[in-house]
């Protein structure tokens, strides 16, 4: 689904959604009234400080101007990996747009993720891995790391890695994974529209409490985030 | 951060503050930074919760997964504590120790009256559980935000072999303040990964120098990206985090919005500057070259009149 | 990997009244050595996960000589092996006994 038939699908009245040098500003009507404010990244772009900068000053006006949910689609590169944004302090600006998108959900905003393309590490972090709700469509190809690169940190082969990645959602590339260990909520079927799919989600939409290892745990993609992170948990408020 | 020494009584061997914070490993640190006996651990090495997907990979499992965390005191008061290992595993998040960390976090958000220090340590995701230490990653940012909104200040700590890089970066930038040593970096993506993706013209890994400007503790106390410079010593990281637990501000849509300002105007005034020396001379550092060899208590002076640090934003 | 394991009969009890102790770090060429006071007094056993496989027999003479030194009556030590020199492995099991001891922090 290129970024126009995916806007198209979800906004059948309209909207006003832009790509401007690959950062998609905009906002479209919901069918049960409001507006939904759209941010992302298109065209497999890198996520930069410059980048960055834009998407998190939509964020703020949306949350001073508006009462709808915020949807972040999301088909980028990596974080920008250059000098100059290092040098800038890139990992303040990848950390402020999450902040942001985290306030934001946590305020009556919430927040869903649509990953229609690509996505690693650093932007993934920041855009789709920071909201409530993170739904990926077909032919979304979510990275955190790449068989190629690990083959050469390893010293294995692919082919080993891949046999590896039968019994483990843990490490190889790919939606079903990231599903599996809870990351991807739900993933929408292209044959529907999306505005239909959008509707049911934000009648269904679970509350602010991130339940992604819960998540991950049900589905035996993660068995032990949740349980440790409860137990910490439970330890700590003891220990009072 | 004032470098004036500290009366400290002589302390009994093996308490010594005075010890180097790089050398020291994770439990040393936490050991040493905590008051005298204080710590409490949550899940210690003898629970065994070691990383389910290393033996696959035929590789050695720590027991506590590269992650100490529990609770203690700091000059009287408590906090909770984590520190990484950044020998093992380079420090990285994998499932189980990422996951002691967001418990942690969540249980500060449900407290709302103890902070929590963060010693990082880290290259960033275990390639080996990616998938599961990104996800780590994104629900400790969601916690550390979760937390500082119920009025928890998060105090990141940098100064290891690993620094904090990838997604380690990303949760320094949420938190409340850091305090870095010369040691420390702090960035997302690493020297060599900058340099496979672009070529060595644009950043020569093996330029220690060029690491050190671009990364490294003192651009980064010059920067902004970091609240305060420390010597390598435990004794000062102490004083730093008492100090940044006393400073740090709130978290709310104001210091959402200062930072926003704060960032933009970063960009504005340093956007086009190829080098730090040349942000550091923007800034107004008399004899900028000479920085890099500038010992820590004059640094700290020098910083302290040229960029204090804006308490508003973060 | 290897799994090795090594029980051995003990002259006393190791000194102290520590329960756990855990000493060193997992990295190449070093080690942690856990140590638990679960043991009856003149029993001793040390269970390693090496990822240096086949030396077993330095393993087993570098274990035999600690126990004969230190006497660690009642501890069981287990070890995570990052494929340490004998000398660091002696150095900390020796670590983790005086650790045992130790009353103080």
């Amino acid at each position: 689904m290129t970024l126009d038939e995916m806007l198209a699908s979800l906004f059948p009245d309209g909207h006003d959604v832009r790509n401007d040098h690959s950062v998609i500003l905009g906002s479209g009507p919901l069918r049960t009234g409001g507006r939904a404010v759209v941010i992302g990244v298109a065209d497999r772009a890198a996520v930069g400080a410059d980048e960055a900068i834009r998407l998190s000053s939509y964020v703020l006006s949306s949350i001073e101007n508006g009462s709808g949910p915020i949807l972040v689609i999301v088909d980028s590169d990596s974080q920008r990996m250059s000098k100059r944004d290092e040098l800038l302090g890139l990992n303040e600006y990848l950390a402020h747009l999450a902040k942001c998108l985290i306030y934001a959900d946590m305020h009556g905003r919430p927040t869903i993720g649509l990953l229609y393309g690509h996505s690693a590490a650093g932007a993934f972090l920041a855009t789709a891995l920071a909201t409530r709700v993170l739904v990926g469509l077909p032919g979304a190809e979510p990275v955190v790391m790449d068989l190629p690169s690990m083959a050469k940190v390893t010293k294995l082969s692919i082919e080993v890695l891949e046999e590896k990645a039968k019994s483990t959602a843990v490490f190889a590339p790919g939606l079903r994974n990231l599903a599996q260990t809870g990351a991807v909520h739900t993933t929408w079927d292209e044959a529907v529209p999306l505005v239909d799919q959008l509707e049911a989600l934000l009648g269904d939409l679970p509350d602010t409490r991130d339940r992604r290892d819960a998540l991950g745990k049900e589905r035996s993609g993660r068995l032990k985030a949740a349980d440790i992170a409860e137990r910490v948990r439970g330890l700590a408020l003891q220990a009072r | 951060m004032s470098a004036a020494p500290t009366q400290t009584a002589k302390l009994p061997a093996g308490r010594d503050r005075t010890a180097s914070w790089y050398e020291a490993s994770a439990r040393t640190r936490v050991r040493l930074l905590l008051d005298a006996g204080s710590f409490l651990e949550f899940i210690g090495p003898e629970m065994r919760e070691v990383s389910p997907h290393l033996q696959v990979f035929d590789l050695p499992e720590q027991f506590d997964d590269g992650i100490v965390v529990g609770r203690g005191s700091l000059d009287g008061s408590p906090v909770f504590i984590a520190a990484q290992e950044g020998h093992f595993m380079g420090g990285a998040f994998g499932e189980v120790h990422g996951a002691k960390l967001t418990g942690l976090l969540r249980a500060a958000r449900d407290i709302k009256s103890i902070p929590v220090l963060i010693l990082f340590d880290t290259g960033g995701v275990r390639l080996q559980e990616a998938n599961a230490g990104e996800l780590a990653i994104a629900e400790i940012m969601r916690a550390v935000i979760e937390a500082r909104s119920a009025g928890v200040k998060v105090i990141g700590l940098i100064g290891g072999r690993s620094g904090c890089y990838g997604g380690g970066g990303l949760i320094a930038g949420c938190a409340s303040a850091l305090a870095v040593s010369e040691q420390g970096r702090i960035a997302v993506s690493g020297p060599e990964v900058i340099e496979t993706n672009r070529g060595v013209e644009e950043f020569d890994s093996r330029d220690r120098a060029l690491v050190w400007r671009t990364m490294g503790g003192k651009h980064r106390r010059l920067l902004g990206g970091a609240d305060a410079f420390v010597d390598d010593t435990v004794q000062d990281f102490r004083d730093a985090a008492l100090q940044l637990l006393r400073s740090a501000g709130d978290f709310g849509i104001d210091t959402l919005k200062a930072e926003q300002s704060r960032l933009e105007e970063r960009l504005q005034l340093f956007g086009t500057c190829p080098d730090a020396v040349d942000i550091w001379k923007a800034e107004g550092v008399p004899d900028a070259d000479a920085i890099p060899a500038l010992p820590a208590d004059q640094f700290i002076s020098l910083a302290d009149e040229v960029r204090r640090i804006n308490r508003d934003a973060r | 990997m290897e799994d090795l394991s090594f029980s051995h009969k003990a002259h006393e009890r190791a000194v102290g009244t520590k329960n756990i102790a855990i000493i060193g770090v997992v990295a190449s060429g070093n080690l942690e050595v856990l140590a638990e006071r679960i043991l009856p007094d003149t029993e001793c056993l040390v269970e390693i996960k090496t990822a240096a496989e086949g030396f077993g027999d330095v393993w087993d003479a570098v274990v035999a000589d600690f126990v004969e030194r230190t006497s660690p009556g009642g501890l069981k030590f287990s070890i995570n092996d990052g494929g340490a020199r004998p000398d660091t492995v002696s150095l900390r099991l020796a670590q983790a006994v005086r650790l045992m001891e130790d009353n103080d922090q």
